[in-house]
């Protein structure tokens, strides 16, 4: 059961301004029936000091989502749109005396209704520019939308590092695999991205970061390899490395791998932790793909 | 008025004998079961006569073929990692894409190890296509597991059939039967099933013992190594008051089995009929036909599950839904988005579960309460007009 505040039940139980309003001259939908939660907005603007006379709400959605679109509407009434533009979804939250860090989406929904009824009295276009992804942290409030930006903005690689950016995972931890996820995924598109990048100028260096000669990457590379080897080998696996290219790097899988998608998940997964003691994004790759293709599937 | 409790789906009222069973365990009868000394005798002779309950309830030919557990989700991870461990070289698992998460979340943990998932597909009543599990079963598969009812819709698979199958195969079957267990006579002792997993909570006897059923002669490895208790196959010292109330529990539940079939099965129709006869956009999800005597889960269409939860919360109904607002997920549930029912309802999903407990008067109420929330609801949400849903192109695509 969500903790919701007193405020919230009661305006879910009695809502405020529910429905359609009469001679609105202002209109916002926003939402949709797919994502659980919809609202739209109807408002009677005096167009001659564009002083909202009048609010009304409809809404799909949870207690919190009706409850958010009735506090919007007993804010605004009575405001300029230029005052009205001003009220945040923290605004909307507080008035409600707080929202379950889950349901604060609720709250934005409110907002953006808001923006796209002035959008719609003005004869404005409006677009919704606000992506949401799954919550992840829960203790923050951080969503898988934000911290994959974050990771893309900012090249970062390790969970900390996420934590230092976004404060997402730096509560309760049990996000950590969840951000982790979120990392894998952003690094192996990086890593995948930049050979081909790389391939038509295959002269010029990468850029590392901290400048390596080739036999310290390579010192590096073999001494991550052989960090991994012992997990495989309890596997009944393991890998040997081949050959350094550039930032290609060849490797061998060899042993008992049951089946290919095993194999790309393990290439993946050594990938990841070279990129991470390089610094520098490489490909990993196997030497002889024909000579080991795996059996099975 | 007293509160209706029409969620027995999600833990059951622990019965008064079973309470009162069970409580000698924490004063007088204190000792440990392993001892040596007249305290653990006594404790040791009651935990044989539970288990002895709970192997004549699952129909079991042996009462060494009943492990207690701590709960359902242990049960359920015993027998897969198992599986995986007593077959090394066996890298893939079929299940199914409507488990219950405590199946679903260790199976797309195992994934990420490497492990081949199977998911069965679902059609829009919940059935399975059986062809293709048979398509599926290899020696390549180290386990398959399959619910025998499904929480939500309480859609029932045919998972004595697909244990003959896969014993054919030679690959172990594990069945998650918490939603089953005490609900519909179990004869484990003329199937082919392997383990099953039953929780006590869902059957009136307290949350924290479960039970994994392992048919004799069934390779094993433990999940909890350790003392020797359960023959070492679940280390620990075990939940003595949890065992002795869900033996009373299974005992009872013999009892009650033809009530649930006949007076439970009555109400929920009734239930259901009365609900669907008031409001319109409004359906059953799941295979009406084939489902568990106390359980009906109903999708109305245009309006939001947490909400309507609250409301009928307000007027003393307990009951549960599948929308994402209840889980803080912003997707409804796999159960309801396996079945392809369209969101304009997915949303909406309301399941109702009964007990031996509710009474016909409590199903009038309910009757009586929930069309006027559905309404309420209705008349705030934006694809509903005056008459009905307010754009043709929200029309149900489900038949």
């Amino acid at each position: 059961m969500w903790d919701y505040s007193e405020k919230v039940k009661d305006h879910f139980f009695n809502p405020r301004n529910a429905g359609a309003i009469d001679g609105a001259n202002a209109i916002g939908e926003v939402g949709s029936i797919s994502c659980g939660d919809a609202l739209r907005l109807t408002l009677k603007v005096d167009p001659d000091n564009e002083r909202i006379l009048d609010a009304g709400f409809q809404t799909f959605g949870c207690g919190s989502a009706i409850a958010s679109s009735s506090a919007l509407t007993e804010i605004i009434k009575g405001m300029t749109l230029e005052e009205a533009l001003k009220v945040s979804n923290q605004d909307i939250a507080d008035f409600l005396d707080g929202l379950p860090a889950e349901k604060m989406h609720c709250s934005v929904m409110g907002r953006e209704a808001l923006q796209a009824a002035v959008a719609n009295f003005r004869g404005e276009e409006w677009s919704d520019d606000h992506e949401e992804g799954a919550l992840i942290c829960k203790c923050f409030a951080v969503d898988a939308v934000l911290i994959e930006e974050t990771i893309r903005a900012n090249n970062l690689t390790t969970v900390q590092e996420v934590t230092h950016y976004t404060k997402a995972g730096g509560g309760c931890s049990s996000c950590h695999e969840g951000i982790e996820e979120i990392l894998a995924k952003v690094m192996a598109e990086r890593a995948t991205a930049a050979p081909v990048a790389a391939e038509p100028a295959p002269a010029q260096a990468p850029a590392a970061k901290g400048k390596l000669t080739n036999l310290q990457r390579i010192r590096i590379i073999e001494e991550t390899i052989e960090k991994i080897r012992p997990q495989l080998q309890r596997d009944r696996g393991d890998v040997e490395l081949v050959d350094v290219d550039g930032n290609t790097i060849y490797v061998n899988m060899i042993g008992a791998c049951s089946g290919c998608q095993m194999a790309a998940m393990t290439l993946g997964g050594i990938q990841q932790q070279i990129v991470e003691a390089l610094g520098e994004l490489v490909r990993v790759v196997p030497a002889k793909q024909a000579a080991h293709a795996c059996g099975g599937h | 008025m007293d509160p209706i409790y029409l969620d027995n789906n999600a833990t059951t009222r622990v019965d008064d004998a079973v309470v009162a069973a069970m409580l000698p365990f924490f004063t007088e009868q204190y000792g440990n079961p392993s001892s040596m000394h007249a305290f653990g005798e006594k404790v040791g002779r009651a935990l044989k006569n539970a288990r002895r309950q709970v192997q004549t309830l699952l129909g079991a030919e042996h009462d060494s073929e009943v492990i207690f557990t701590s709960c359902g989700t242990e049960s359920n991870s015993t027998a897969i990692l198992s599986a995986l461990r007593a077959y090394p070289d066996r890298r893939e698992i079929i299940t199914t894409t409507v488990e219950h998460p405590a199946v679903l979340t260790l199976c797309e943990h195992l994934e990420k190890e490497g492990y081949t998932i199977h998911r069965l597909k679902v059609d829009n009543k919940g059935r399975l296509n059986l062809d293709e599990y048979r398509a599926l079963l290899s020696p390549q598969v180290a386990i398959v597991s399959v619910m025998w009812a499904n929480n939500e819709t309480g859609t029932l698979f045919p998972v004595e059939e697909m244990a003959e199958l896969a014993n054919a195969a030679g690959v172990q079957f594990h069945t998650d039967a918490v939603q089953v267990v005490g609900k519909i006579p179990l004869d484990l002792k003329n199937s082919k099933i392997d383990m099953l997993s039953l929780s006590g909570h869902k059957l009136h006897s307290p949350k924290g013992i479960g039970v994994l059923y392992l048919r004799r002669n069934t390779r094993f490895r433990p999940l909890l190594r350790g003392g020797h208790q359960e023959r070492g196959r679940r280390a620990g010292t075990e939940n003595v008051a949890g065992i002795i109330g869900l033996g009373v529990a299974a005992e009872q539940a013999m009892a009650a089995m033809e009530h649930e079939q006949t007076v439970v099965r009555d109400l929920r129709d009734r239930l259901e009929q009365g609900i669907l006869a008031q409001v319109p956009n409004a359906f059953p999800t799941g295979d009406p036909s084939n489902r568990l005597p106390n359980t009906s889960n109903i999708a109305f269409e245009f309006i939001e599950g947490e909400a309507i939860l609250l409301l009928l919360n307000k007027v003393g109904i307990a009951a549960s839904s599948g929308s994402a607002c209840t889980s803080g997920s912003l997707e409804p549930s796999h159960v309801m988005r396996a079945m392809d029912i369209p969101y304009t309802a997915a949303h909406g999903t309301v399941r109702f579960s009964l007990s031996r407990y509710t009474t016909a008067e409590e199903i009038e109420r309910v009757i009586e309460a929930v069309p006027p929330v559905v309404e309420q609801l209705r008349k705030l949400s934006p694809y509903w007009g005056t008459k009905g849903p307010a754009s043709e192109s929200f029309a149900p695509t489900y038949a």
